[in-house]
This record gives structure tokens, C-alpha cells and sequence, in this order.
């Protein structure tokens, strides 16, 4: 299957962003923020269609939109971004939006489709390369606040005496999730980022409850269950995005029984 | 030099006093037992010191400085125990708290032999290979008294490290932390709804209520006129064979504030 450039393509950008979900994934299941994530896609959607509707690529729609609504949420204070009802009711009005956008573009129903269900086997060369200067400059991102984040997000209020600054933290943590979310959504579309950023980060923290194993873990299961996907599209010819939502719910359920089946400590 | 210097102190949240115009002074190795009932003041006072709230009028000196975030002399146990993280092992929870610093969480051999340290001065080594799911709420309290004694701290803030622990197990706490405090030679304040279990180990107690503050010896502030004053009502204190009950009209006060405290921390935890 690799000697076609879409196969080439597609395996190229189901890696660039599963290590990017996977390791943003691992601290949004930490943090109690995947809803946020999924948020943050569904915002995006907004961003994309208004690209589409302006003319401009919707990947930068997405990612604009992401952004602002990450930094956003990031801005408003730790609580309020765990706070599902606020998020929730901003999520909808997004989708209204995208909604409204798409009224006026009249586009496609396959563009449509490919922004809510993601198209990974028609992501072209010029998009590869544009996951993956984003992917770099999100995973160096996530090398500076690592640190602070992981210290605020486990002790608040002692990191804030030692002097981390937990909301300028949190934005930034944000701001990078938003673009791991506008890069799952490439992948496997706005509604279905869960299954890149918090299927395998939530199976990983199953399995060690080390940090360095557990991080590493997360985006090897992403990269793992985005090549499945494509594989096994390859051979059935249903979805891709179908096949990595079934992978990353079989992984998270498997080792929810191993882990069950385990002998208690 | 004292380890906490208060004159005249304010300190307010939401536009309303908490503590009014409070002076007291902490030496250095001491070991100082905060009291008072819900809402007196307690955790904001231990946030002034922090330099996480700015007092409203007076002077808070802490270790000879005006109070300011980011000072790795003083360690601080916070009440509100986050629920975050769970699944991991204890020696990553208590590495986690290693600075303020950015970059990747890596931990150099130094910065793992503080943690080792810290955890072998709480008698943690073992405790901390499981995660913290898999540990009793006593054994918990232990990895955050070793997260707390990282970066060597001469002042250690415990807020309410007894929440939720049964008596043999508060004893366990309190003689742990007066035995660290001792050998390390700091200054504790450890704040708690109830005397007795403190009785043996602190060396003052401070009482916090109706916005002022009492600090002396337990047989001089744990009595009926000076809780009276401070409450402006009616207090008594008895005293059975050793241990002090707290009355305030016909009712044992700390008493009712630790069942309160009870039904909050159980409601909380998974
Ligand atoms: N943001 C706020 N605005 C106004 N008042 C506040 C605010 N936050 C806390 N308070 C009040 O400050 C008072 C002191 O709270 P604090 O947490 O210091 O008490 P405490 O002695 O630690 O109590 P507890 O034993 O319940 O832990 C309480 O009466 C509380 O209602
Ligand atoms: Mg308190």
C-alpha cells in the first residue's frame, strides 16, 4: 500500500499527529480537561467552515479558531475550565455557527463530511508538512511548560507558592492543545477527537502510573492505532476514521479489563 | 531570627476582615499547633504567609523578609488535596512539586536524591513505589509531608494534616512531624479542628476566632476567659485526664467542627 503517495501521506500525518494527541492527550486526561479538548473541536468546526466561506484553507479556520477558544478557556481561570455546563453551552453555539457558515458557502456534503468525520486519505503533500511545523512547534511548547504544568496540575496551590504562575500556564497548555485539536480534527474530524487525544492517553495512564512511560506511551498508542486505521481502511476500504475510533475504544477497553483482571495491591 | 513575625496584621478576602490587627511572633524551631473552628482563618492565614494574599494593612515578616510567593524556605501542605493524578506512582507525585522552573520534568541526580531524602526523613521509601490509588489516606498524608519538605524548608505550613484520619493514626502524623521538626530544627505551624492530638508534640498553640488571634502555652490559652474574650461568649474548658474539651453553651465546639469536617472530606473522596 505504500507505493501510493496518499498511503505515504496518510501514514506520514497519522504519526506527526498522533504524537502530538498522544502527548497533549496524556495531561488533558491528567488535568480533568478532556471535555475541554473535545470543545475545542467542535469550536474549530466553526473556524473551518468560516475559512471555507472566506476563502482561505480551512486547517488555518481550524487552528485560528481553536486557539482563541484555548486561549480563551484558558483565560477565564482554572475552575471554570472544568466546568462542563459553560463549555457545553459554547460548544453548541460553535456548531450553530459552522452551521450558519456552511448555509451560506453551499458546499459539498464531502467537505462537509471530511470536516466532521476528518479525511486522512486525502491529505495532500503540502498538508504533511504543515502538521508537522505546527506538531514541532506544539511538542516544543509542551518541552517548556512540561515542568510548571505537571507541578500546577497536581498541587495548585503549592506550585503557586513556589512561584509557578498556574494561569499563564494553563493558557499556554491550552493554546497548545488547541492546536493538537485542530490536528486530530484533520485526522479524524471535529467530532471524533477523542479518539487521537483521550483514547490513548486514558489507556496509557491504565497501564503505568509512571510520567516519562506514561507520556511516551500515550503517543505510541496514537501513532499505533492511527496506522491500524489506515491499514485496515487500506484493506476493507470503510473509513479510516471509522477504524481508529474502533481501535482507540478496543485499546481503552482492553486494558480496562487487564488492568481489572490485575491482582489488587 | 523568628520564623513568623505578624504586627498589626490584616488580612481580607471578598472586602471582608478575616483576621483583624493580629500580632504575634513564631520563633525558629518551634512547633506552634493553629486552632480555631471552621472559618476562622486558618488556611488564610497560612496563605499570607505563602505570600499567595496580601495583607490588608500591617506587617507579615517571614524568616526575617516580608512575605513573598516563590520562597523555597517554606513548605506548605495545602487542606484542599488535589483529586488530580491519582494513577500515578507516589515518587512522581512528590517529585512533581521539585520548582517553579520551566522545561521538560526530568529529574538530575540531585533533584532525585532531594526526593529520596524527603521521603526516607517521612519513612515513605516503600510507600511511594505504589500509586496513590493504592495507598490509605494516612499513607497519602506522608507522600505530602515528604512533597512539602522538598527544598528544605526551615518553615513548614501543614493545613489540617489529621483531616479524615482516625485517632491512632493522628497520633502517628503528629508524633512524625514533631520528630522531623526536631531533628531538621524548623519551625512547624500545623493547624487542626482539635487540641488533643497535639497536646504532646507542639510546643505553643495558636487560636484563631472572631478575627484576632490568642499564641501562648496551652495551659494559658486553652482556658475559659481568654477563649471567652476571644469569642465574645461564654466559654468553658474542661479538662479529663489530660485532654481538653472546648464548651461554648453546653456544647463540645471542636467537636462539632471535626464531625462537619467529616461528612465534607468523605463526601469528596472516590
Ligand atoms: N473569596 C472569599 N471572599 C470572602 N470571604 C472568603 C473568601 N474565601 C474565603 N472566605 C472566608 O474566609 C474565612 C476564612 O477561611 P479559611 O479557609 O481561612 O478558614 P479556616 O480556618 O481554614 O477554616 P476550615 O477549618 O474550614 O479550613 C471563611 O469564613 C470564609 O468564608
Ligand atoms: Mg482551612
Amino acid at each position: 500500500m505504500f507505493e501510493y503517495d496518499f498511503m505515504r501521506h496518510a501514514f506520514a500525518a497519522a504519526a506527526i499527529v498522533g504524537v502530538l494527541g498522544g502527548v497533549v492527550g496524556w495531561f488533558l486526561v491528567l488535568r480533568a480537561q478532556t471535555f475541554a479538548g473535545h470543545a475545542l473541536g467542535h469550536i474549530g468546526f466553526a473556524g473551518a467552515t468560516g475559512a471555507a466561506l472566506i476563502g482561505i484553507a480551512p486547517l488555518w479556520g481550524l487552528v485560528g479558531m481553536t486557539l482563541a477558544g484555548g486561549v480563551a478557556i484558558g483565560l477565564l481561570g482554572e475552575r471554570l475550565a472544568q466546568r462542563d455546563v459553560a463549555i457545553g453551552i459554547v460548544l453548541a453555539f460553535a456548531l450553530g455557527l459552522g452551521l450558519l457558515f456552511l448555509h451560506f458557502y453551499t458546499a459539498y456534503a464531502s467537505e462537509t463530511t471530511a470536516l466532521l468525520f476528518g479525511n486522512l486519505l486525502g491529505v495532500d503533500r503540502h498538508t504533511v508538512w504543515l502538521l508537522a511545523g505546527l506538531g514541532a512547534v506544539s511538542l516544543g511548547g509542551m518541552a517548556l511548560i512540561a515542568r510548571p504544568l505537571l507541578f500546577a496540575s497536581l498541587q495548585p496551590e503549592l506550585a503557586a507558592a513556589r512561584g509557578v504562575n498556574p494561569r499563564l500556564v494553563s493558557v499556554l497548555f491550552l493554546a497548545v492543545a488547541a492546536i493538537a485539536t485542530a490536528e486530530s480534527a484533520e485526522i479524524v474530524g471535529v467530532l471524533l477527537v477523542f479518539a487521537l487525544l483521550v483514547g490513548p492517553a486514558a489507556a496509557a495512564q491504565r497501564l503505568t502510573p509512571r510520567i516519562g512511560a506514561g507520556v511516551a506511551l500515550a503517543a505510541g498508542l496514537a501513532v499505533a492505532e492511527g496506522w491500524a486505521g489506515l491499514a485496515a481502511a487500506y484493506v476493507t476500504d470503510w473509513p479510516s476514521t471509522f477504524w481508529i475510533a474502533t481501535f482507540s475504544a478496543g485499546v481503552y477497553l482492553l486494558t480496562g479489563l487487564a488492568t481489572g483482571l490485575a491482582p489488587r495491591r | 531570627m523568628n520564623a513568623i513575625e505578624c504586627e498589626g496584621l490584616t488580612l481580607a478576602l471578598g472586602g471582608r476582615d478575616i483576621l483583624h490587627r493580629i500580632t504575634l511572633a513564631v520563633a525558629a524551631r518551634e512547633f506552634v499547633g493553629v486552632l480555631g473552628p471552621n472559618g476562622a482563618g486558618k488556611t488564610t492565614l497560612m496563605r499570607a504567609i505563602l505570600g499567595l494574599l496580601a495583607p490588608r494593612e500591617g506587617q507579615l515578616r517571614v524568616l526575617g523578609r516580608p512575605a513573598a510567593r516563590g520562597n523555597r524556605a517554606v513548605g506548605y501542605m495545602p487542606q484542599a488535596r488535589g483529586e488530580q493524578g491519582l494513577h500515578l506512582r507516589g515518587w512522581d507525585f512528590v517529585a512533581a512539586a521539585g520548582g517553579p522552573r520551566w522545561g521538560l520534568p526530568w529529574r538530575g541526580a540531585a533533584e532525585r536524591a532531594a526526593v529520596d531524602r524527603a521521603l526516607a526523613l517521612v519513612d515513605a521509601t516503600a510507600l511511594a513505589r505504589r500509586p496513590l490509588a493504592a495507598l490509605s489516606g494516612g499513607e497519602r498524608q506522608r507522600l505530602l509531608l515528604a512533597q512539602a519538605l522538598l527544598g528544605e524548608p526551615r518553615l513548614l505550613l501543614l493545613d489540617e494534616p489529621l483531616i479524615s484520619l482516625d485517632p491512632h493514626r493522628q497520633a502517628e502524623v503528629v508524633a512524625l512531624v514533631r520528630q522531623v521538626q526536631q531533628s531538621l530544627g524548623i519551625a512547624v505551624l500545623f493547624s487542626a479542628h482539635e487540641i488533643n492530638p497535639l497536646l504532646g508534640a507542639m510546643d505553643r498553640v495558636l487560636y484563631l476566632g472572631a478575627g484576632k488571634a490568642a499564641i501562648g502555652p496551652v495551659a494559658e490559652v486553652i482556658t475559659g476567659p481568654v477563649l471567652s474574650e476571644l469569642y465574645a461568649t461564654p466559654i468553658e474548658v474542661l479538662q479529663v485526664r489530660g485532654r481538653f474539651f472546648v464548651m461554648s453553651g453546653g456544647q463540645d465546639m471542636e467537636h462539632a467542627a471535626h464531625r462537619h469536617e467529616h461528612a465534607h472530606t468523605h463526601g469528596g473522596t472516590p
